[in-house]
């Protein structure tokens, strides 16, 4: 008994908070001004809790486990749910709906959760509908608005079509292996043809997940049809989910077939990453063209999972990292974004032209955000990208790295460009000054203290790499 | 003589299933048709896990237990679906992917 609370505590604490909501959902409304800072506290408490209490162990007969590395990276998207009902919060606290947006966001954290310390395939496919299915609901959240119902369409036919994908590649493991425990079935793979059929099943459903170039297409329009706090949650909580159970699989469970994906995932980065640069390079919308900027990025993760050193932990560390990382700086980037397009209802890069005469606060952010995105020093993103790349190149596959490197300087113009519209460009009509809240203020301060401190403090990398 | 369906039958039933459906969903304009297909595709997995569970792993539970949750999780994501194409409708008087295109490139 003592054993089940400790082990599973971030799920039941997360579990308390969502029928917490429920309760206040059923009982007299609150109003939303009372209710978001309570929220925003719960979510707080959530993320301290996570440091505590880390032990590893077994549940439910070997079907959950967990372990530090596992409770740290439940931690990181706790951080980044939390950082969201800050930046957000704009737009959270006109929603009519507020307490069942939480309750949907938080379910797919759930799904997360259960989906990270998955150590059987039924738990997994389960966790991972419960990751995508509210996202979808909470993509349709502009009820009135046909771009968000559009949007909601398509990212819940493509999910179901992926996860159909990903049920047939997991039949067909089953029938060869005869075991859906993960632990199991990393001993009883051989690499017979079947399997590798099943395993390329099972590759495309996270390549749709994770946004992976040949199953990018629903990205963008989501990404542009959903309210902004939906497609912060997308782009940075559930990519990292689903990056991380994604190296588990990859290293722990699908390691005999190391030589079938790893070509895959070469080819499948370089291919990520340039159509993800090409098509940011020629986007107006900045919601839009921060959907192909991580499109771009997801590619630079897969080149860290190529890497050899996968048994030192060195891969999955880089990734990790990573991902902290891109939760500040993306956050950082939709948030001013958020206020932005909730105040002057812009969107379009053009409407940031000439904005640092009026709002230098929201202008800096928004410059730290993207060179972080882009990668220069000293903004952490230079040692998330350079830990990536560098365990990438374990291999000694240098012209692999070299088209890596070239894709960066590319990523480099567009991100540039946006920050020369917001500082260097003259503009008459230039926004007039946009009010911050003290909550996004908050949020934002704490996205752009996570970006400047993240790289420069080296025992966070030593942390993750100790855990 | 009475003929005694094997693995391979049901296999090439499910698998031709699966391929059927993803045709479907990539030819059909209309959402609901759609949806039918992706059950089509979900009913496929459902085969093989039946299949391979009474042919290849007798004794074992796993596969039937895997076909049950299929079912239910196939349920909740079709009830979703609905809601969701419901909302387009109101917002756009059509079912027809081909009309529900703001978001492009």
């Amino acid at each position: 008994m003592n054993e089940f609370l400790t082990l599973m505590k971030s799920e039941l604490v997360l579990t308390g908070i969502i029928f917490l909501l429920l309760f206040i959902k059923i009982g007299k409304g609150i109003k939303n001004e009372s209710l978001l800072p309570l929220i925003q506290v719960l979510l707080l408490a959530n993320f301290i809790f996570g440091f505590f209490l880390n032990q590893p162990g077994r549940l439910f007969g070997d079907m959950f486990y967990t372990t530090p590395v596992i409770a740290f990276q439940k931690n990181i998207l706790n951080l980044g749910v939390y950082l969201i009902s800050l930046v957000c919060a704009d737009w959270l606290r006109k929603t009519p709906h507020l307490p069942e947006f939480f309750l949907l966001m938080l379910s797919a954290l759930l799904g997360m959760f259960f989906m990270i310390s998955s150590a059987n395939l039924l738990i997994f496919y389960l966790s991972l509908e419960l990751a995508t299915i509210p996202v979808a609901a909470m993509a349709n959240f502009d009820l009135e608005k046909k771009r968000s119902s559009e949007g909601a369409m398509k990212m819940i036919l493509s999910s179901a079509f992926s996860s159909g994908v990903l049920l047939f590649g997991i039949s067909l493991i089953y029938g060869t292996t005869g075991t859906i425990s993960l632990p199991l079935l990393g001993e009883r793979l051989d690499g017979s043809a079947l399997q590798i059929l099943a395993f390329i099943f099972f590759f495309s459903a996270f390549a749709f997940k994770l946004s992976v170039v040949p199953f990018h297409l629903w990205t963008a329009d989501v990404y542009e049809g959903s309210p902004i706090a939906v497609t912060s949650f997308l782009s940075v909580i559930s990519k990292g989910a689903v990056a991380f159970i994604f190296m588990t699989m990859l290293f722990r469970v699908f390691e005999p077939l190391h030589a079938t994906w790893h070509l895959m995932l070469v080819i499948l980065s370089i291919a990520t990453m340039v159509v993800g640069n090409i098509f940011a390079l020629r986007q107006q919308n900045i919601k839009r063209f921060l959907a192909f900027s991580s499109i771009a990025q997801v590619g630079f993760i897969l080149v860290a999972l190529t890497g050899q050193d996968y048994r030192y932990h060195m891969n999955s560390t880089a990734v990790i990292y990573f991902v902290l990382i891109y939760i500040f700086s993306n956050l950082a980037a939709f948030g001013v974004a958020a206020v932005v397009s909730e105040k002057t209802g812009r969107e379009n890069i053009d409407d940031f032209r000439g904005f640092y005469k009026n709002n230098p606060f929201l202008s800096w952010v928004l410059a730290l955000a993207l060179f972080s995105l882009a990668g220069i020093p000293p903004t952490a993103g230079f040692f998330g990208k350079l830990f990536l790349i560098t365990t990438g190149a374990s291999d000694a596959n240098y012209w692999y790295i070299i088209v890596v490197a070239l894709n960066l300087i590319v990523s480099l113009y567009y991100y540039l460009r946006l920050v020369r519209a917001v500082f260097m460009d003259k503009n008459e009509s230039a926004a007039e000054a946009v009010p911050v809240n003290a909550p996004v203020r908050l949020g934002l301060i704490l996205c752009g203290a996570g970006i400047l401190l993240t790289g420069v403090l080296s025992w966070i990398f030593d942390y993750i790499h100790s855990l | 003589m009475s003929f005694e369906p094997g693995l391979y039958h049901i296999l090439f039933v499910s698998t031709a299933l699966f391929f059927i459906g993803v045709l479907g969903f990539f030819t059909r304009r209309n959402l609901i048709t759609m949806l039918m297909s992706l059950e089509l595709i979900l009913n496929s997995v459902n085969l093989n896990f039946i299949a391979f569970n009474k042919y290849v792993w007798p004794g074992q539970l796993d596969g039937l237990f895997f076909t049950l949750f299929i079912i239910a999780i196939a349920a909740a994501e079709a009830a979703v679906a609905i809601a969701i194409i419901i909302n387009l409708y109101r917002n756009s008087q059509s079912i027809d992917v081909n009309n529900a295109e703001e978001l492009k490139y």
